[in-house]
């Protein structure tokens, strides 16, 4: 019956962004197949640099016509291409670049942060031949894409399924990619089992409440559904569980308490550059469909589901903050930290206010942007050890100590995003911050913005923490007081529990081991001026941010409605 | 700041020139500061050409004023809107008037020389092109002060001098003692900057607006107790700068700075930005009586004070700066008389500005010829080895005794002639004050006579110098003596020249009104008569005690009152036991609240937090299992809240 097929006109250039990146990591895929080895890498990286580059233009060429128009449903209303769509679009491909710029950047001696051979059993004499011949696994640049695709996808999805697809398409690539770190790498593969398992779970009740919603509507699509849901009279209790079903696996991606467990542990064990890109794009993209969920496609049921919002961003941004406070591990720290924003953020949607939209869009750049930067740093921040060859990154908090004297370009640097991160003024963070806050305001939910302040107020006392340390700490020598924790050097494969237990055990038993003898010293590496170049862009977006807003409020500002 | 171009409403030309008055030298204040080593071997003349050529803008500004008749002479050059919020709005502007011009023209010109004789002064300091950069920002922040439109742009100034008076006066800071005078300056400056933000603040709410046009306006129509209250904080402002009673302990120490930095900040401009303020807030002073008694009463005690600390400092610098607070301390007594007073004021002030930077040069001079020693026990019959410092130091000498006919006298004269005049029908304030003037201007002419001789006449009593060989007293090089002669020479001849005919008053009329007439409580011919005899009495036997009398190498143990004198009239141990031990008290006993009280409770929460934190990472095992079934729990305690609260 081929003659009744008739060809779904597609609006190629409204979707020309995601189309693009997504392409890059099929032709990243067949490179992999027929570009000699020595090649490989080259082509890739360029091609991962250019894909999310040209997606940062095809977003400026749709600029103005959404801005116009209000928006194009693509495909059939599976794709709604709008003003947040193409905001989270930009910060997306913007931050996906910068993310790929770490993963690109190598030291010397050509190692970057992943394995040489992801599939060899950590320890085996495989690997160390696979080491040995100096192999790599370009595949995480296809990987990256596709993630970036679906992260794209996201939050332009215009019904149930396409949410549900995308949300796929983004986590599978990154659930692979979490297992692919150079060093530690049990405590990576087990990150990646995890961060798999809790996420399979994650979606089984996201595709759970789908079904649900499906039930009560009738349709995936968005806008049936909200007409469907639009009269708030005599609710089926089954909607508001599918809703929130559905929130939950929003939620999960998002980190937010109490789905945040595999947060710490997925970050500390991922390779760094992808922890990077996870806690900058996953958020995004996330919210970006979080907004879409809340703002245009239930807002019938934003009473039903306001304590349940209420709830949980009281307990992200309590529990972020207070973990945080007794974080020894730098990705660790900034791993809780990064569960406190997503608190702070869902202040600025439960604002159920028109300028809530702009206000977690604008803050999720300002975390963005600091959030990239503030791990590239921490991809250059190496132990070397006593024979003076660089091994794994040194995070351990006390590791830092005294960095501010022997790099104080780098030192600065982490400063200008922590201090973004608490939100200090002249840094985008603070714009962030203020955003949501006074939307939060605006929407009658004061008390979150209490909470939030106060919790931004601790918040502030471990980012200052590590300011002090770097600045006005001597670098710890071999003889250690004893009172301060010093790690061990953490070694490259962490050693099995006995009782098959779990390798962050491990780690996080050795690294509060008091008694450790120092045999590593903390060096700062020069990579190819990739990474410098990422956090360079990084501070620069904070600094002028917030500096002079205007210009960012004004163009986020202008453009966030959603269609209805 | 928006600069939208500069607009005047300048009756006559040139107007417009006036912020290049400021900017030349700050430019060149900048410029200086940022080549850094590179401009080390022209930085120094670029230095003196800025305030040279300021000086040449003065002077155009100057004849093109005195073109238009005295009714259209104040001019008001702005450079934009500067502060624009809410229903306040604030230019940021320049006032250029005959006050304002009368300054400038005394900064640029004494500044002018100074500079000059500071490239010879400085010669041999390996940062001499820092030195300058300090002085050019002297010069633009003192321009800027009397030039601005209002209170504000005007405080910017007055910090301005501020810093540079610290950079200066520290400008040795190797030496700590030095860092500690630069130091001690500040402070004192600080207490009295709160007096002017003070009087901005009740300015700023009781009219609306800090420019001098908008609030002389207004202050006929408010109370007596605000304009009193303005009055009394621009007061102390103006003690701080000006180094009057009791904010005056800081000027005797800032003599730690370069001798140049002293005749040009601590002698000529800056110290005597106070009298600028109170002149040219002359509005709300006439109207403020009781203000007004309180600068007479000010200006009273430190004319005293520092007469009398002046005749006891052996060292030449600090006997110099207590002079200064005495002259000060005439003009301030002046200007608190009112419309009387305010012009006679202002002419002290320029002709004190050339007899004391010329006084101050020639010490200088004296000690570059001495090896830096500043002790007058030291020096004796210096006149036949330094010819032309003697003479004109002896021009400043006679001008600042009020010596017919030189200087002095025309400024200082009609000052005690003036403070004889009963106030609000008051006859007891003339003759307290008139006496007060008329006895300052006796231990005036002994202290400053004891000098002059103790320097340049009698027996030589030179010691050796600090590396054991002897004293060769020599003539300082032309670039120094130059400028002494020019200042040497309007310290004779600027005086009559201002006072003849009225001249300089009739100039000022413009700013500071008509001046009232009043009748003296004595005759103008007794009290000048009386005048000149106290005044050669006392130079007389301060000769017979300096010059032939031998004047012992090491200070006699001296009367009570003489070892008063010596420690500043105990003003430090009155400070230290008013200010410095209670406030050490509270501040000690706000740390030990602190620590106690809030500290104890910010780290009792944080603490508590801490273990808060612990649990949490308890909840962390790391298990799978564990976190599945914490998500579970999650999902179900939040149906259960959605179910509940949506039923």
């Amino acid at each position: 019956m081929i003659a009744a097929f008739t060809a779904p006109h597609v609006a190629w250039t409204a979707i020309a962004p995601v189309v693009i990146v997504l392409g890059a990591g099929v032709v990243g895929v067949l490179v992999e197949a027929f570009v000699p080895a020595r090649f490989r890498r080259t082509v890739q990286v360029v091609l991962a640099i250019a894909a999310p580059a040209a997606a940062v233009v095809a977003v400026a060429a749709l600029w103005q016509g959404v801005k116009q128009t209000g928006g194009t449903s693509v495909l059939g209303g599976s794709v709604l291409v709008d003003g947040p769509t193409l905001v989270t679009w930009l910060v997306l491909a913007a931050l996906g670049l910068l993310s790929v710029l770490l993963v690109a950047d190598r030291i010397e001696g050509g190692e970057d942060a992943f394995a040489p051979s992801v599939a060899a059993v950590p320890g085996s004499a495989y690997e160390e031949q696979a080491r040995a011949a100096g192999s790599m696994q370009t595949e995480v640049y296809p990987l990256v894409m596709f993630a970036l695709g679906g992260m794209m996808m996201f939050p332009a999805a215009g019904d149930l399924l396409t949410l549900f697809v995308a949300l796929e398409v983004l986590s599978l690539p990154l659930y692979l990619l979490a297992g692919t770190a150079r060093r530690r790498r049990l405590l990576s593969q087990e990150a990646s089992m995890k961060y798999f398992l809790l996420g399979a779970f994650a979606s089984a009740l996201f595709l759970f409440g789908i079904a649900l919603i499906y039930g009560y509507a009738g349709s995936i699509r968005f806008s049936d559904i909200t007409t469907a849901t639009a009269t708030p009279s005599d609710l089926d209790p089954l909607l508001v569980i599918g809703l929130l079903f559905l929130l939950v696996g929003l939620l999960f991606k998002i980190g937010a308490v109490p789905f945040h467990l595999w947060t710490p542990d997925v970050y500390q064990g991922a390779p760094t550059p992808i922890t990077a890109f996870m806690a900058a794009c996953t958020k995004v993209a996330a919210f970006g469909a979080l907004l879409r969920v809340v703002y245009a496609v239930f807002p019938g049921l934003n009473w039903d589901i306001n304590p349940v919002l209420w709830i949980v961003a009281i307990a992200t941004m309590v529990v972020g903050t207070v973990a945080a406070l007794v974080q020894n591990d730098v990705k660790r720290l900034l791993a809780y930290s990064s569960i406190a924003h997503a608190g702070f953020v869902l202040t600025g949607i439960v604002a159920f206010d028109e300028r809530g939209i702009a206000a977690v869009l604008i803050y999720l750049l300002a975390y963005g942007a600091a959030t990239v930067g503030a791990f590239g740093i921490v991809s250059l921040v190496r132990e070397r050890s006593a024979d003076g060859s660089v091994v794994g990154e040194a995070t351990a908090l006390s590791q830092w100590a005294g960095l501010g004297r022997s790099h104080p370009v780098l030192a600065v640097t982490f400063t200008l995003f922590l201090l973004s991160f608490a939100g200090i003024p002249l840094t985008a963070g603070f714009i962030g911050k203020f955003a949501v806050f006074s939307a939060a305001v605006a929407g009658g939910a004061w008390p979150l913005a209490l909470i939030g302040v106060l919790a931004s107020a601790a918040a502030a006392f471990f980012y200052v923490r590590i300011i002090v340390l770097m600045f006005f700490t001597e670098a710890q020598d071999d003889e250690a007081t004893g009172e301060a924790p010093v790690p061990a050097p953490a070694p490259a494969v962490a050693p099995a529990d006995e009782d098959g237990g779990s390798a962050v055990a491990v780690a996080q038993r050795t690294a509060t081991a008091t008694v450790a003898q120092r045999t590593t010293t903390t060096v700062v590496v020069r990579g190819e001026g990739f990474a410098t170049v990422a956090i360079a862009v990084c501070a620069i977006v904070t600094v002028v941010v917030g500096i002079d807003p205007t210009p960012v409020l004004d163009l986020i500002g202008g453009v966030a409605k959603f269609l209805p | 700041m928006l600069i939208t171009g500069i607009t005047t409403d300048a009756a006559w030309s040139g107007a417009a020139l006036a912020p290049w008055l400021v900017g030349i030298p700050l430019l060149s204040a900048a410029v200086l500061l940022l080549a850094g080593r590179r401009s080390d071997r022209w930085g120094h003349w670029l230095g003196v050409l800025a305030p040279l050529a300021s000086l040449v803008i003065g002077v155009v500004l100057l004849f093109s004023m005195l073109s238009v008749p005295g009714g259209s002479r104040t001019a008001t050059v702005s450079l934009g809107r500067w502060i624009d919020a809410g229903t306040f709005h604030l230019d940021a502007g320049f006032r250029i008037d005959p006050l304002s011009l009368t300054f400038v023209l005394l900064v640029t010109f004494v500044g002018t020389l100074i500079h000059v004789y500071s490239v010879a002064y400085m010669e041999h300091d390996a940062d001499r092109r820092r030195f300058f950069a300090y002085m050019n920002l002297f010069v633009a922040a003192m321009l800027l002060l009397v030039t601005a439109s209002s209170y504000l742009l005007l405080f910017v100034g007055w910090e301005g001098v501020g810093l540079a008076s610290y950079l200066l006066i520290g400008f040795w800071n190797h030496n700590p003692v030095y860092a500690a005078a630069a130091k001690k300056a500040f402070v004192a400056n600080r207490i009295g900057d709160v007096g002017l933000i003070v009087a901005m603040g009740l300015l700023f709410s009781h009219v609306g607006a800090l420019d001098f046009a908008t609030v002389d306006a207004a202050v006929p129509h408010l109370s007596t107790g605000a304009v009193t209250a303005i009055g009394l904080m621009l007061l102390l402002a103006a003690c701080g700068k000006s180094a009057q009673f009791p904010l005056q302990s800081w000027l005797g120490d800032a003599m730690a700075g370069p001798t140049p930095v002293s005749a040009l900040i601590h002698a000529a401009t800056m110290v005597t930005a106070g009298v600028y303020l109170v002149v040219r807030s002359n509005a709300i002073f006439t109207a403020a009586p009781d203000a007004r008694l309180v600068v007479t009463i000010v200006g009273a005690i430190s004319l005293l004070f520092g007469a009398i600390v002046g005749c006891a400092k052996d060292d030449i610098k600090k006997a110099l700066a207590a002079s200064t607070m005495s002259q000060i301390g005439y003009m301030m007594l002046a200007a608190g008389l009112g419309p009387v007073g305010y012009a006679f004021a202002i002419m002290h002030l320029v002709t004190h500005g050339f007899f004391k930077a010329g006084l101050f040069l020639g010490a200088g001079s004296v000690m570059h010829g001495m090896d830096d020693q500043t002790d007058m026990r030291g020096f004796g019959g210096l006149g036949r080895t330094m010819k032309i410092t003697y003479f004109t130091v002896m021009a400043g000498w006679l001008a600042i005794l009020g010596m017919f006919p030189l200087s002095g006298f025309w400024s200082k004269d009609p000052i005690i002639e003036a403070a004889f005049v009963p106030q609000d029908g008051q006859t007891w304030r003339a003759w307290v004050f008139g006496l007060v003037a008329l006895l300052g201007a006796g231990i005036t002419s002994f202290y400053m006579s004891r000098l002059f001789f103790m320097t340049f006449e009698g027996k030589r009593r030179w010691t050796t110098k600090t590396d054991g060989t002897p004293q060769h007293p020599h003539e300082a090089p032309a670039l120094m003596t130059v400028p002494m002669v020019i200042l040497a020479i309007g310290s004779v001849g600027l005086g009559a020249f201002l006072a003849v005919g009225d001249r300089f008053t009739r100039w000022l009329e413009p700013v500071t009104g008509p001046r009232g007439d009043g009748q003296a409580v004595l005759p103008g011919w007794l009290l000048i008569t009386l005048s000149l005899v106290l005044v050669i009495g006392a130079a007389a036997y301060a000769w017979t005690r300096y010059a032939v009398a031998e004047v012992p190498a090491t200070p006699p143990v001296g009367t009570l009152v003489t070892r008063a004198a010596r420690k500043d009239l105990y003003q430090d141990v009155v400070n230290d036991a008013a200010l410095v031990v209670p406030g050490r008290m509270l501040t000690r006993s706000l740390v030990f609240g602190d620590r106690a009280v809030v500290d104890g409770a910010v780290s009792g929460i944080a603490k508590s937090t801490v273990k808060v934190g612990d649990l949490a990472r308890k909840v962390q095992t790391g298990h799978v299992r564990s976190y599945a079934a914490t998500m579970t729990l999650g999902v179900v305690v939040l149906a259960v809240v959605v179910l509940l609260l949506g039923s």
